[in-house]
């Protein structure tokens, strides 16, 4: 029998097996590669801020308990904004959905948070939210964001994948000390909304600290 | 050697990853017990300053069961069980013995390593990949050691025919393989420049929709081949070894492991329904999820079929007790993750508590309660020893029992409550509650799964001293036990 002499010959029971296993990631993930990798028209890389902020929310692992993926449904839509779309997620690397809603989706929180409103509910979540289980991120607003990964991942990511950076985006030390000062215009436009003293002086004497760009991001959230 | 003589198998691999197994065991549940007790307490967030917030504990929670404990479990089994099944001792082979230590070293280091990292916030933010890189790098060298030793005691082997157990190894390390090289690809952003920012930053080679296909065709399957098929491989060699029964049907074997090996793969998708993953492909993941059944239940049946005719020895050893239990856990969770995969079903059921209800009714219930029943029936003959007490196996298997139906119950209500309340509308149809009142009414529910928590590590602990006092204390045995495991 066929089964018999299969489990008296170790190669070709391996090989049976990796056959076997294949199938489905072929046929089931591969043919959608090229459609999923299309973006919505006039979508738009994040900013080095931003991409230093979406490394915060990383490096916080926000995703334990915040989606970013609105269903279609309308008790989604209503509490939400618009579902999600598959065109708006393709500069994301990696993707950011989580699986867990022990907090609200954040897919569209741009639309409808201020930085004043992140500075305060980072700093101490229950006072502005009354119940909320969310600890306070206070280390936020001392440690400083990599802005320097930041813009290596841009770089990476505009050479290897053709994400639309400029020509000026070069993975030399000399374009990234070029391209420094817009990260610290941007983040001065943001620490400009905020109250908190130390964070002032800090984006003023050049640093950037992390909850500067975590709020970059979420209010490019949209 | 003669073809007849007893063979003196080689056990110290065995024994290390069995030392393993416990650690990381006992690191990761009191790891899972404190971010259970932070959802109740919110307090207990602000315990190791920025190193001890909920978010960042999480992942070493998962990757600390997952890739501590469990891996660990695998190679210990498998350090015992390959040798006995292919009838050949590990010791006949300077080679593999090698190879083994190297794999043990790496391992521990390694995963020492990588829990650190995450605790300082490297991380790709993958689920259950979360491990950066240079850490990727390290898995996937012991993986392949591990290989070695597998091919390699199949390449010396005695006995031609493969036990169905080394099936399951053998696609434990295909599958595992294959799922975490395609998952984890990444480009290292300091080299993709002139050494620009983190040494360990990377970008995943996938993008949005792509990288989260990709990433639950990883995430499942890594159940599938990290927590099915390894502990599958178990109770087919340690039921029918510690009964004395033959396993019932040999064609439910084959009709159960080919079934899986096919199936599993494709349920994936699952994870993604209503998501912006095309809906061809979420109906896939639906209707073979249902498919998947079959072939779970299938080895479950087979199992509980072995003790046909010997329902006597449930109550009559504990050991035996552990092991149907742990098939009844697994044929529990294989039919409610079919039920969950409905579309429907899943439009409530998804991003609630009750998906980590899910999960650890089939880890807590079936994976932990086989690999303890394994290491149970592994100590007198690793150690030559009794195991130290019948009595505290007793009442560890009622308490961690109590325990798993109360963290399931529990979140099945959570999840199901909050489910309901984020689709509840008015008579307008309008919202009817605001979203942290769908926080603040799982309270009750968050303090019962910490409690549950508490009980189970616990239970484990009662394990680890059981285990501890027989290496040291326990009765010596003059010869090695055939069937039922001697206990005081």
């Amino acid at each position: 029998m066929f089964f018999h002499w299969l489990e008296k010959n170790p190669f070709f029971f391996a090989a049976g097996i990796s056959i076997v296993i294949s199938f489905a990631g072929l046929l089931e993930i591969v043919p959608n590669f090229a459609e999923a990798a299309r973006p919505l028209v006039d979508l738009k890389p994040r900013t080095v801020l931003q991409l230093a902020g979406k490394n915060v929310y990383k490096k916080d692992n926000c995703i334990s308990c915040h989606s970013q993926m609105i269903r279609p449904f309308k008790s989604e839509t209503d509490r939400y904004g618009a579902y999600s779309l598959s065109g708006e997620y393709v500069y994301d690397r990696p993707f950011l959905w989580g699986s867990k809603r022990t907090g609200p989706d954040l897919h569209r929180v741009g639309n409808y948070r201020t930085t004043d409103w992140h500075e305060n509910h980072m700093w101490d979540p229950p006072a502005i939210v009354p119940g909320s289980i969310m600890p306070a991120y206070k280390h936020q607003f001392t440690n400083l964001a990599d802005i320097e990964t930041a813009y290596a991942e841009a770089v990476t990511v505009k050479n290897a994948f053709n994400t639309p950076y400029g020509p000026e985006f070069k993975g030399t030390r000399a374009a990234w000390e070029a391209h420094k000062p817009k990260v610290l215009e941007e983040a001065k436009r943001i620490a400009d909304d905020m109250k908190n003293k130390d964070i002032k002086e800090a984006v003023a004497r050049g640093e950037v600290p992390e909850v500067v760009a975590l709020i970059a991001y979420l209010n490019s959230l949209k | 050697m003669q073809a007849n003589a007893a063979l003196e198998y080689d056990y110290s691999l065995a024994k290390k990853f069995t030392f393993l197994t416990i650690l990381f065991g006992f690191l990761g549940m009191l790891v899972g017990t404190i971010i259970a007790a932070q959802m109740a307490f919110p307090e207990l967030n602000y315990l190791l300053g920025e190193y001890g917030t909920f978010s960042r504990l999480r992942p070493i929670h998962t990757n600390t069961v997952v890739f501590g404990f469990t891996v660990s479990a695998i190679f210990a089994t498998w350090f015992y069980v390959g040798q006995r099944v292919l009838k050949v001792s590990m010791a006949e082979s300077r080679f593999l013995m090698v190879i083994g230590n190297i794999q043990f070293w790496l391992y521990f280091i390694g995963a020492l390593l990588a829990t650190i990292s995450l605790l300082f916030g490297i991380s790709s933010s993958k689920e259950y990949a979360q491990y950066e890189w240079p850490f990727d790098i390290v898995v996937v060298i012991v993986w392949v050691l591990w290989g070695f030793n597998i091919m390699g005691l199949i390449g010396i082997r005695r006995e031609k025919a493969l036990y169905i157990s080394v099936w399951y190894y053998l696609a434990c390390f295909l599958g595992i393989s294959m799922l975490y090289l395609f998952n984890n690809m990444a480009i290292p952003t300091y080299f993709a420049t002139e050494g620009l920012g983190n040494i360990f930053h990377s970008v995943s080679m996938y993008s949005g929709t792509n990288d989260a296909l990709v990433q639950w065709w990883y995430g499942h399957n890594a159940v599938a081949f990290g927590f099915t098929v390894p502990i599958v491989a178990m109770i087919y060699y340690f039921l029918p070894k510690e009964s004395g029964q033959a396993i019932y049907s040999y064609k439910l074997s084959l009709l159960s492991f080919w079934g899986l090996m096919f199936v599993y793969l494709w349920a994936g998708s699952h994870h993604l329904l209503w998501s912006t993953v095309p809906d061809w492909m979420q109906t896939m993941g639906s209707a073979f999820s249902i498919v998947l059944i079959l072939p779970s239940w299938g080895s479950a049946i087979n199992m509980l079929l072995t003790m046909k005719g010997e329902w006597n020895q449930v109550t009559e050893n504990p050991l035996i007790k552990f092991m149907v239990l742990a098939s009844t856990f697994y044929m529990l969770s294989t039919i409610e993750g079919p039920i969950q995969a409905i579309k429907s079903v899943n439009a409530i059921a998804h991003f609630t508590d009750w998906i980590p209800g899910h999960v650890h009714d089939g880890v807590l219930g079936w994976v932990v309660f086989m690999v303890m029943a394994s290491i149970f029936h592994m100590a007198p003959r690793m150690f030559k020893r009794e195991i130290y007490s019948r009595k505290l196996m007793e009442v560890q298997f009622w308490l961690q029992t109590t325990a798993v139906v109360l963290y399931f119950t529990s979140m099945w209500i959570a999840g199901i409550t909050q489910g309901m309340m984020w689709r509840a509308v008015d008579e307008y149809g309008n919202l009817m509650y605001s979203f942290i009142d769908t926080v603040t009414v799982l309270h009750p529910y968050y303090t019962i799964r910490a409690l549950s928590g508490v009980m189970y590590l616990t239970g484990f602990l009662m394990f680890a001293y059981n285990i501890y006092k027989t290496m040291t204390a326990g009765r010596e045995l003059s010869e090695e036990p055939q069937f039922r495991t001697p206990m005081a």
